[in-house]
């Protein structure tokens, strides 16, 4: 135990500062992407990730977002285990043929207000898997996508961002302050 | 065993691993697979290849690793277009000889499990997707997949849990069926092929030239070692010697890709055991490893960092140097990491007994790469065979005899370790010349095969292009295939929360299978 509590000291918090586009003053934006979460669902954001068909590149830049460098869960962001309990669903691709039905269910089964955000270059496009007879190609061709975030895998600072700008972008639609 | 016993007609492919091909009748085809079996060798791959009758016809080809190397075996299948099963003598071809009639409509003959694999009955082709002539490229059709016929358990009190094919975490989607009494699981049967998006069609579609990127996103987290085994495979068919500087870097990148999964599943597998600091020092470490690596590599991942005839990038002295130094700080802090886990009861509680595989049901079942040598399955080709640069490096293998999760983990920290030796040597002791040689495409057709110790295990992929210079077929092989099935015994008598902690310490590849 003492080892433990020593290591931790010894690393101390490596936590960086959020990703702009949501701010002007540093200090001001973690409490401003409370806020703008809090505006839109009332709660923190919760997460789905559902993978499609990736290679798994887009998963494991997903899972560094977890890591204490971005500490999304200080955002008020959280991944969840069911598409049930989600607000948004991250979805990777390109949606394969076998996994477009359990998609879909899973988009079905996310609750109104829900957002989909597309992660990676075969989600926004098909990528360099494209559409065959075993690729629906590109998320939009299966769900709604309200947006997406290009990169082969995007990087977890990248992947934030659209985070929070697809909130944000719900937030102005919805025209409430 | 030496290859020469199989009294073959072999030929050796131009490769920097010793690699021979040679054709085979139907009953050198199974007489070569008890010859290996029978002297301690093992089944790598299998695959079918179709094409023109004029080209040599549909064939199913095999490849055996030996201890002075691999043969990749070819069978002729015209016109039954079909082959003797080898599953009764290698377990592993079971499920590979399934992915072969779903993805080239050829049949391993009287199996004993002929249920599709990787075919869930939604593509609507009018042949199989590998099927020479096979033009169709769009099919797609409202109807949902066929239910898959599992093997079912019955008894009193016994029940079913299905998981997935998306699952809870942020993982790879498949399907998993158990079979438990109370919290005890009697049997596992996994469905997989979720995430088949037609890699091995696609390859056909691409220029060998730029093809290489496809092969990196076979597995992200493999994206260094199937880059590597492609453009090893295509340098192999197209006569083509890198410069010593390309071998150097490709290793280079290969034992970062190595360490950088390793820091993942060890800070993972804490975290599955309950110890969620683990999680948050070891993924703190994996991020600074990645940070440097999209430095001196361009790529997180150093995806596309290699390509046909060496590497795309070439790091300065400095840059090096730093790569270097780097392993010093990490190896500290690893090292420190490995202190504490050794002593967390707690940890060790849940680590050790966990899904034990013994090393002779690894052996039995052909249990393969780092998780087979937590099983005492000692094979690794970066001290197997002699290719540079490893020849000169002498990487001391990792084993262990108990083959549970607590001897997977000590494989990891062991091979942490070793790679960041490697590292070092690499980053000292680079030679110095160019970083890429010009590919030719032969004005005839070719075949060449690249054979890689991913972090995982062996990354095979065999290779033939055509007298115009375009891929006839590509084949990539992933040890997730061999490892699969044993993951169902290792889970047997364990309780159900116990299985995400085993699942871990496998981590196989869902997309590098599935293809």
């Amino acid at each position: 135990m003492w080892h433990v509590l020593k290591q931790i000291v010894r690393a101390g918090i490596v936590t960086e500062p959020a990703p702009q586009p949501l701010t002007s003053v540093d200090g001001e934006a973690v409490q401003r992407i409370h806020r703008d979460i809090l505006d839109i669902l009332g709660q923190a954001l919760t997460i789905r990730q559902v993978d499609a068909g990736s290679c798994n590149g887009c998963e494991l830049e997903i899972h560094a977002l977890n890591n204490p460098y971005y500490n999304i869960e200080g955002l008020g962001i959280k991944f969840v285990a069911s598409p049930r309990h989600a607000d948004l669903l991250l979805v990777t691709g390109p949606v394969s043929r076998h996994m477009e039905e359990a998609l879909r269910r899973a988009y079905d089964a996310t609750p109104e207000p829900k957002l989909v955000l597309a992660v990676g270059d075969c989600g926004c496009t098909g990528g360099i898997f494209g559409e065959s007879y075993a690729s629906c190609g590109k998320v939009a061709n299966v769900i709604p996508v309200d947006a997406t975030v290009p990169g082969c895998p995007p990087p977890p600072i990248e992947i934030l961002r659209g985070i929070l700008a697809v909130v944000q972008r719900r937030q102005a639609l919805s025209g409430r302050p | 065993m030496a290859l020469a016993d199989l009294g073959l007609d072999l030929r050796r492919l131009p490769a920097p691993l010793p690699i021979w091909h040679a054709p085979v009748d139907r009953e050198a085809w199974s007489a070569a697979a008890r010859g290996v079996a029978e002297q301690g060798g093992r089944l790598v791959s299998l695959w079918g290849i179709d094409r023109d009758t004029g080209a040599g016809g549909a064939a199913v080809c095999a490849a055996y690793a030996v201890l002075d190397g691999l043969a990749w075996l070819e069978l002729p299948v015209h016109p039954t277009r079909s082959f003797p099963d080898l599953a009764p003598i290698f377990p592993s071809a079971n499920r590979m000889q399934r992915a072969i009639t779903d993805l080239s409509g050829l049949a391993a003959e009287g199996a004993g499990d002929s249920r599709p694999w990787l075919d869930h009955g939604v593509w609507a082709l009018p042949v199989a997707p590998l099927s020479y002539g096979n033009s169709s490229r769009l099919a797609g059709s409202a109807v949902l997949p066929t239910d898959y016929p599992f093997v079912r358990v019955e008894g009193d009190g016994v029940h079913e849990i299905a998981v997935g094919p998306v699952h809870a975490g942020i993982i790879e989607p498949g399907h998993f069926r158990f079979s438990v009494v109370g919290e005890k699981v009697l049997r596992l049967e996994q469905h997989l092929g979720y995430v088949h998006k037609g890699i091995e069609r696609r390859f056909t579609e691409l220029p060998p030239l730029e093809a290489h990127r496809l092969a990196g996103r076979v597995s992200g987290d493999t994206t260094v070692a199937y880059a590597w085994a492609y453009c090893m495979a295509l340098e192999s068919a197209w006569r083509c010697t890198i410069p010593a500087r390309a071998a150097w870097l490709r290793a280079l990148m290969l034992e970062r890709e190595r360490v950088a999964n390793h820091l993942g599943d060890l800070g993972a597998l804490g975290n599955d055991a309950g110890l969620g600091f683990g999680l948050a020092q070891f993924s703190r470490l994996r991020e600074d490893w990645q940070r440097l690596s999209k430095e001196a590599f361009g790529h997180r991942f150093m995806m596309d960092a290699i390509a046909p005839g060496g590497v795309a990038v070439d790091p300065a002295a400095s840059m090096l140097e730093r790569l270097r130094r780097q392993c010093d700080d990490l190896e500290r802090e690893v090292r420190s990491m490995k202190v504490m886990y050794d002593q967390h009861a707690g940890l060790q509680d849940r680590f050790q007994t966990a899904g034990r595989v013994s090393p002779q049901l690894a052996a039995q079942l052909g249990l393969t790469g780092m998780t087979g040598r937590a099983s005492a399955q000692s094979f690794d080709l970066r001290s197997d065979h002699e290719w540079i640069p490893y020849e000169q490096l002498e990487v001391a293998m990792a084993t262990q005899r108990n083959g549970d999760v607590a001897a997977r983990v000590a494989v990891r920290f062991d091979e942490t370790f070793e790679s960041l030796r490697l590292i070092r040597r690499l980053c000292v002791e680079m030679p110095g010349d160019g970083v890429r040689a010009e590919l030719r495409s032969p004005t005839a057709m070719a075949q060449g095969a690249g054979w890689v110790e991913g972090w995982r295990g062996e990354v095979f992929v065999a290779l033939e292009t055509s007298a115009e210079g375009r891929i006839v077929r590509c084949h990539c092989h992933d040890p997730s295939w061999q490892n699969w099935p044993v993951l169902e015994h290792a889970v047997i008598g364990n309780i159900v929360p116990d299985f995400p902690l085993i699942n871990k310490s496998f981590n196989l590849s869902y997309s590098g299978h599935d293809l």
